[in-house]
């Protein structure tokens, strides 16, 4: 048998501290009250580094020392001036990219491939497309002169821990704001060598504040009375909660949250390309993605190549070691991520959907779930309706467009959709019907800085990258 | 002994998918020495149900329809000017609510220029941004006309409906309101004018399920306005907050509200032969 | 007068579930597939997949050719699976191929045969052909329950539907359905009380119980309601039960959903958080 050599990307070229404090207006400081966990690499559970826990009080020193920045420097700098650190930034990020593509897939979990060709070039891509709005805002479409709102506070999950950060400090600080960002417990490290490149571009202390810690340390950041602006990627649950504590102020918020997104094939698409679609929009990222394509709906006259070919294709997916060129499929995140999938595949199983997964060897450290897919599943079942978050799709099957378009938007979610067609005018027709914030045609998982990207219904509100995502850092 | 003709007085009611039915709770009020529907919560749920049946309809209308209709509507209302003024209110207001609708008529075509786009990715895609109603959007509007219009018009012209709830010390030049919709061509449903007290009514409104987005430019009791927010947040409802001060309705009203209920949907497709 | 019954809170609860419990979930479309079927099916299983507490319902209702999809759809679940027959919705077919339709529909494992009475013959006045071709697919279906559907849309009178009613009864139906849902006047009230007078007497002559069943135009709970309370106040409460009540719809379904999540949440909810299977 045809055997690829093994092709692991060399972790030398990463320097993990042993270590980390709070990056507080510039400097790494140690938190109040002394507390810490550690980070993992979810592929061999082996610690990577131990990370401060930000608590109330060290939150408020970010806020103040972003405040401060606000007011004294940021807010007062010529727009060509914060220009060029955003410039500087994006450059440094294309410079140590093998860097930091491989610290994020030790942290993560992710592919090699994925971080190195999707996550980090993108990074590097939505800082340079915000740098040059920073000196344009007067053209971006909000009046003359919008103004900023103040600080913002950021927080974000651990799907795209540096990409995330980038889409919400790219256009905070190109608007005019500063920031105070917590990164994901579970995915702290890029976040805090992005932390050095702010130092090593010389961006004035207080303008990028990183508080690292989990749930607590979001809400003290989310709840602070002197923030202006808040930016939540995650659960539609904390979303929630997150619109209810804000109730009463004049906080302004963007939401990015859930997602069930349906992936509709209808009959006369090219096969093979839709399949490699289906793939893409349920495995990228071994699922952990809001955006997933994770209902399958399949004209029911197609239905059975379509799965024949889908199997076939899953069959050659390489899952294993993130830091492996070839690996297709890398770890879960942590093992609280990988027990919510098994629970609720356990649940598609026990409410009768067929489950199948191509034979594959999972590692025996680490936090592994091969690529499942659900056959005789329909929106009755659990796993149409709730957010897995994981390499698990579920097959449901339609009969005309408009049931379709019916199906998809039966969900409380409303983040993307994919549409497989040769048809222009079905094309179309879909994409006005679909409820949903990004529409994929015959292609499925793109994402660009100039792209506005966002949901409706309980998906969220606001948007984020493109002009329109300027619109949530400005008073407008 | 007066010859003097006795008058016909005006009965006013509640306005929902287009007919002009009392509250099903059979209730009314005393407001601007007038007996009105006072508004139940199963009044805010039958408008809710009309308002829903009638986005397909209205926000699937092209927008060059929605712009007539809302011309339209500035054209009754210019021919009515007398029953407004008869109200009370000062002709300067009434002149410039019919001028506001003609400023958002002209917005119906127009928003989806200024506020999408084509965006220039980084590889071979087509990709364009394009604003979509919302859905269902909830107001409590504020007692002045020009204010109500003012929220209004922004609410419909892009394609979404609403359920309106009048400020209770003023609901008589709503529900005339009423009576200028119900004749301009507007389909039953997308607008839909509650009487009585948005106290009462606005929680059932902010919580409903089925609702999309509500504007709390009205509310002027900030426990209320809290309490409002939190019950919105139940299906994460776009929320315009109540201005932080006093509003100048006549001012500029700018894009604010237009895009505010709005939605942006990307669409990508990849290039190729 | 009958509207006007006040049904509250914890009645109102008790009535919403015991009305998904006699729901016969139903398609009866050309366009019918095995993957709408099953889809079907598996929201008779859990209507409310977000709650567990809320029950299944009574029945799924399909055409013969789905019979055998819905019986492995629904395995082990207690959910019965009606079958229409005898030519629905027209019933303009000769005899044999009535029996033939009914006799494949049973072996196919349907448990409920959902039959139409020939109007034909009843509007001409062959009452007895009506009665013998009844009593004939009867006996066709072997274990399965027959439910007779009178169409009351086209009987046209209240005089034939008690008429029609007794003899659906005498000719051994289990069950007396107003309508099939296919031509424009379905289910209504007035014509409900008829029946219910009818399967009241019925006993009271006989001791033999049988059951009715609305079928077609009840979309709302406030109606489902109301039939139940219709039923209550003149066959009683030995009729208040899935095995001798039975709504026919499909859309009634999400509105007893969303009332039940209104008594529980106390805010209105809305249809994105239903299923529409």
């Amino acid at each position: 048998m045809f055997e690829y050599a093994p092709a692991p990307e060399s972790r030398a070229v990463v320097d993990i501290k042993p270590s980390y404090g709070l990056f507080i207006d510039g400097a790494f400081v140690d938190p109040a009250d002394g507390t810490s966990f550690k980070t993992i690499n979810p592929a061999s559970e082996e610690v990577l580094a131990e990370i401060a826990e930000a608590g109330a009080a060290d939150v408020d020193r970010a806020v103040a020392a972003a405040r401060k920045a606000y007011t004294k420097v940021w807010s007062r700098m010529p727009g060509r001036d914060r220009a060029k650190y955003l410039y500087r930034i994006a450059r440094i990020i294309q410079e140590r990219g093998r860097e930091i593509a491989v610290l994020e897939s030790l942290d993560n979990g992710k592919p090699i491939r994925e971080s190195r060709d999707v996550d980090i070039p993108l990074v590097a891509a939505h800082f340079f497309y915000y740098a040059g709005w920073a000196d344009k805002l007067d053209h971006a479409g909000f009046g003359p002169a919008p103004r900023p709102l103040g600080v913002a506070a950021q927080v974000i999950p651990w799907n795209f821990p540096l990409l995330m950060l980038a889409w919400k400090i790219a256009p905070a600080l190109a608007a005019g704001n500063t920031v105070v960002l917590k990164p994901a417990e579970t995915t702290p490290l890029t976040a805090l060598l992005f932390a050095e490149i702010c130092q090593q571009a010389d961006l004035p202390p207080g303008v990028v504040n990183i508080v690292t810690g989990a749930g607590e340390t979001g809400r003290a950041l989310v709840e602070h009375g002197d923030v202006n602006k808040i930016a939540f990627t995650g659960s539609t649950e904390v979303g929630k909660a997150i619109a209810r504590s804000v109730a009463g102020s004049r906080k302004k918020v963007t939401l990015e949250l859930g997602g069930k997104a349906a992936n509709v094939v209808f009959e006369d698409a090219p096969i093979d390309q839709a399949v490699e679609g289906i793939v893409n929009g349920i495995f990228f990222n071994q699922g952990h993605v809001c955006c997933a394509g994770s209902r399958l709906l399949v004209q029911e006259s197609v239905y059975e190549p379509v799965l024949a070919s889908l199997k076939r294709r899953m069959a050659r997916l390489r899952v294993g070691d993130p830091l492996d060129k070839n690996t297709d499929i890398g770890a879960i995140n942590s093992a609280a991520q990988l027990d919510r999938i098994r629970t609720l595949s356990d649940i598609g199983g026990e409410e009768g959907a067929e489950r199948w997964s191509p034979p594959c060897d999972l590692p025996d450290h680490g936090f592994w779930f091969a690529p499942t897919i659900f056959t005789g599943v329909t929106q009755a079942h659990r796993i149409a309706r709730e957010e897995i978050f994981g390499p698990v799709l579920s097959v449901l099957t339609f009969r005309t467009p408009a049931e379709a378009v019916e199906k998809a938007n039966n969900t409380p979610y409303g983040l993307s959709a994919g549409v497989w067609t040769d048809k222009g005018s079905r094309i179309l027709w879909m994409a006005d019907r679909l409820r949903a914030g990004v529409v994929w045609a015959n292609t499925f998982n793109k994402f660009d800085p100039t792209s506005p990207f966002g949901g409706y219904k309980e998906s969220g509100y606001g948007r984020e990258g493109g002009r329109h995502g300027l619109e949530a850092y400005l008073d407008v | 002994m007066s010859d003097a003709r006795v008058s016909v007085r005006k009965t006013y009611k509640l306005f929902i998918g287009g007919k002009f039915p009392r509250s099903e709770s059979g209730r009314s009020y005393l407001a601007q020495d007038a007996n009105v529907a006072l508004a139940s919560r199963k009044d805010v749920r039958d408008a809710v149900v009309a308002a829903r049946a009638a986005v397909k309809g209205w926000s699937g209308a092209t927008a060059y329809n929605r712009g007539q209709i809302l011309y339209r509507v500035a054209e009754m209302l210019e021919g009515r000017r007398d029953q407004f003024t008869g109200l009370g209110l000062p002709a300067a207001e009434v002149d410039e609510a019919i001028d506001r609708w003609v400023w958002y008529a002209g917005w119906s075509d127009k928003i989806s220029q200024v506020y999408g786009g084509a965006n220039p990715v980084a590889g071979p895609y087509f990709n364009l941004s394009s604003p979509e109603p919302t859905g269902v959007v909830g107001v409590v509007t504020p007692p002045s006309f020009l204010g109500l219009v003012s929220v209004l018009a922004p609410i419909i012209v892009t394609g979404n409906t609403a359920v309106v709830l009048t400020a209770r010390e003023a609901p008589l030049a709503a529900v005339t309101l009423a009576e200028v919709l119900a004749t301009s061509d507007l389909p039953g449903g997308v607008v839909n004018i509650l009487t009585g007290d948005p106290a009462e009514t606005a929680p059932w409104l902010a919580a409903h399920m089925d609702v999309n987005a509500i504007d709390l430019a009205g509310v002027t009791d900030t426990d209320l306005a809290t309490s409002l927010e939190v019950a919105a947040a139940g299906n994460l409802k776009r929320i315009v907050r109540p201005p932080a001060k006093a509003a100048n309705w006549s001012d500029d009203p700018g894009l604010t509200r237009l895009t505010a209920f709005l939605e942006t949907k990307t669409v990508w497709h990849p290039k190729g032969i | 007068m009958l509207g006007t019954r006040s049904i509250k809170t914890t009645a109102k609860a008790w009535a919403i579930d015991l009305a998904i419990r006699m729901v016969d979930l139903t398609t009866l479309e050309g366009a019918d597939t095995p993957g709408k079927v099953r889809a079907l099916c598996a929201k008779a299983r859990r209507p409310d997949p977000a709650d567990p507490t809320c029950p299944p319902v009574a029945a799924i209702c399909v055409y013969p050719a789905m019979v055998p999809v819905a019986v492995e759809a629904l395995a082990g679940s207690g959910i019965h699976t009606a079958s229409v027959a005898t030519a629905f919705p027209s019933g303009q077919a000769p005899l044999e191929v009535k029996l033939a339709d009914t006799r494949a529909a049973v072996a196919a494992g349907a448990d409920e045969i959902d039959m139409v009475i020939n109007r034909g013959a009843f509007l001409a006045g062959r009452y007895l052909e009506v009665y013998e071709e009844i009593a004939a697919v009867k006996q066709a279906c072997g274990p399965a329950h027959l439910k007779v559907i009178l169409e009351n849309g086209e009987l046209a009178t209240y005089d034939n539907v008690r008429r029609a009613s007794w003899i659906g009864m005498l000719a051994g139906g289990d069950f007396i359905k107003t309508s099939t849902g296919k031509v424009p006047v379905a289910a209504t009230l007035p014509v409900t009380l008829v029946m219910l007078e009818a399967v009241r007497d019925f006993r009271d002559l006989t001791g033999r119980q049988v059951g009715v069943k609305p079928a077609g135009g009840i979309r709302t709970t406030k109606d489902a309601v109301k039939y139940l309370v219709l039923v209550n106040e003149t066959a009683g409460d030995d009729w208040l039960d899935p095995d001798w009540f039975r709504f026919g719809a499909s859309t009634l379904l999400n509105d007893l959903l969303m009332q039940r999540t209104k008594l529980t949440t106390g805010v209105y909810a809305g249809p994105d958080y239903f299923t529409l299977d």
